[in-house]
């Protein structure tokens, strides 16, 4: 445990040295305020005719969701990638730390930053809710963030697994990102052919768990489930990865 | 405290190395000397928990490398050939999250003191990415050196330095061992020859030779060539040389060198230096000619050849 917070500290402060963190930061921050102030207006000028319903935050959250894909792996691209191309990753693999150690400390630097972003964003339900009367639905943004938080988790995790595969951060960023677009995306291609519905495809789909579990305020366990198993798979990916590494 | 017995590694259908046996002790300093490729840096790799062996057991420190990894990282300080550093932080960044991930105790101030013993301390806050060559492989030092370690194993230490500089680690390495175990690798014959207690040889995998420096000159050159140089012209000096008895192959390099051989065993300079004033020449220098590692690597792939024979 000590070992995954060394790494993962180290991971967070590195951070706030690089541009790409600020830029991911700066870029996420700037078009969610962007819509936030679209989402007011247009939701002052309907009520003004007396028609349309009290803004809430999920409208901006599913945005964040989507900038997430983008964003995420340039976070994750240099974790372990870099590390092998310099040559620091034999530092790390000859200290008295685990592998899997390794791995999730880098994820959870990583994470912690994310949150860091999550956490500024909180402003706008704050914001929004001394407009709207009787202030906002509390319980749905709290899913709303939950879903976010998980999202960010497992493209998150996903990324340093793939960062851990690869030695060029370029290879690692488009792969991450082909995931990530894949996984939230692509995967609901199919389930939207199939006649049947695709139940497999539909549940692989990040969409369908943000946009109606998390977004609509209706989680069950079946949710949390499948962002938790991405999270393992995307870390248990990196362990592997590392451990091949030192075979050859 | 290194064990190593029938150490195999394979990578792929290559052999890294076939089968090697080495022990070093308590407070000893060991070369591993060998050409590029040799298997010096596959045999530090495994004893230091990088990589595992494909066969064979190796025991640093009384822990087994492949069951007890975390005893033996726990242990061991490494510096690896391309020197591990993080560019974008500080000397003293840097060392603090080493220290952190080896649990010591108040390690701003175990990174201070290390800082110290390698001479860093003035630019403890300079970030890496702005050190010259010598100071990163000072920096790589420290970090093999924060947790004192009772093995240090050091790839290359010393390579691609200025003269200065070689000097100073050099001199870092002998002290430490002077009460821990020391391996370290060179391609260069000299630097082993000065800090060692003992020298292994490695080449293709396998060690071909293992004894002290001291030991293993005299073993390797057989013959001892020499280089003479007289005033003014040489006619006639090479059969000077070859009256005296135990010279051989003798040669006219130049108008007024003359290089011969005799066998290490048979000192014969006095003698020729004696016929050659008697004979009139003005001798102004006679100088034995170093074996380069090459020659000596050939010299010792010969021997093993000529050893089978008989």
């Amino acid at each position: 445990m000590r070992n995954i917070w060394t790494i993962a500290k180290k991971e967070y402060d590195h951070y706030f040295i690089t541009p790409i963190a600020y830029i991911v930061a700066f870029v996420i921050l700037m078009i969610l305020g962007f819509l936030f102030t679209i989402v007011i207006r247009s939701a002052t000028e309907s009520a003004l005719y007396g028609y349309g319903s009290a803004p809430n935050i999920t409208v901006i959250n599913w945005w964040f969701a989507f900038l997430l894909m983008f964003g995420t792996p340039a976070l994750t691209m240099r974790l372990l990638a870099d590390e092998t191309k310099t040559g620091t990753i034999e530092l790390l693999l000859t200290a008295p730390i685990r592998d899997y150690e390794l791995v999730v400390g880098k994820w959870l630097g990583s994470f912690m930053f994310i949150l860091t972003i999550i956490f500024i964003s909180l402003l706008y339900p704050i914001v929004l809710n001394r407009f709207v009367t009787p202030g906002i639905d509390w319980q749905l943004a709290l899913s709303s963030y939950l879903g976010v938080v998980l999202v960010a988790a497992s493209f998150l995790a996903l990324g340093v697994g793939i960062s851990a595969v690869f030695s060029n951060q370029v290879a690692a960023f488009f792969v991450s990102l082909i995931t990530c677009l894949g996984l939230f995306f692509l995967i609901g291609i199919p389930a939207n052919l199939m006649p049947s519905g695709g139940g497999f495809f539909n549940y692989m789909v990040m969409r369908t768990h943000f946009d109606n579990a998390f977004n609509a305020g209706s989680v069950d366990l079946s949710n949390i489930i499948y962002f938790l198993s991405l999270i393992a798979l995307g870390l248990f990916t990196g362990t592997v990865a590392i451990e091949a590494r030192r075979w050859n | 405290m290194i064990q190593v017995n029938g150490l195999t590694k394979d990578y792929g259908a290559r052999r890294a190395l076939h089968s090697i046996t080495f022990d070093a002790k308590q407070g000893e300093i060991v070369g591993f000397l060998g050409p590029n490729g040799a298997g010096k840096t596959t045999t530090m790799r495994i004893l230091t928990g990088y990589m595992p062996p494909t066969d064979g057991t190796v025991t640093v420190a009384g822990y087994d490398v492949v069951e007890e990894s975390m005893e033996v990282r726990r242990r061991v300080g490494y510096l690896p050939e391309t020197v591990p550093l993080y560019t974008d932080m500080t000397a003293l960044e840097y060392l603090k999250f080493m220290a952190d991930l080896r649990h010591i105790p108040d390690s701003e101030d175990r990174a201070y003191e290390t800082l110290e013993s390698v001479n860093l301390k003035e630019r403890a806050n300079s970030y890496i990415g702005t050190f010259s060559k010598g100071m990163r492989q000072r920096v790589g030092l420290a970090q093999a050196l924060i947790h004192r370690p009772e093995v240090l194993i050091l790839d290359e230490p010393t390579i691609g330095l200025d003269p200065n500089q070689v000097v100073e680690i050099r001199e870092v390495i002998r002290e430490i061992g002077k009460d821990r175990t020391v391996l370290f690798s060179t391609h260069i014959l000299s630097e082993a020859q000065q800090i060692c207690d003992r020298v292994l040889i490695i080449n293709k995998g396998k060690i071909v030779a293992e004894d002290t420096p001291e030991n293993l000159q005299s073993r390797l050159v057989g013959s001892q060539r020499v280089v003479l140089r007289v005033r003014g012209d040489a006619d006639g000096l090479d059969t000077t040389i070859k009256k005296v008895k135990g010279t051989r192959s003798i040669s006219v390099t130049q108008d007024e060198t003359v290089e011969f051989e005799f066998s290490s065993g048979q000192d014969v300079r006095p003698q020729v230096a004696k016929a050659v004033i008697q004979a009139g020449y003005e001798l102004i220098e006679m100088r034995p000619v170093g074996m380069s590692l090459e020659e000596i690597f050939l010299e010792l792939t010969q021997d093993t050849s000529a050893g089978k024979k008989s």
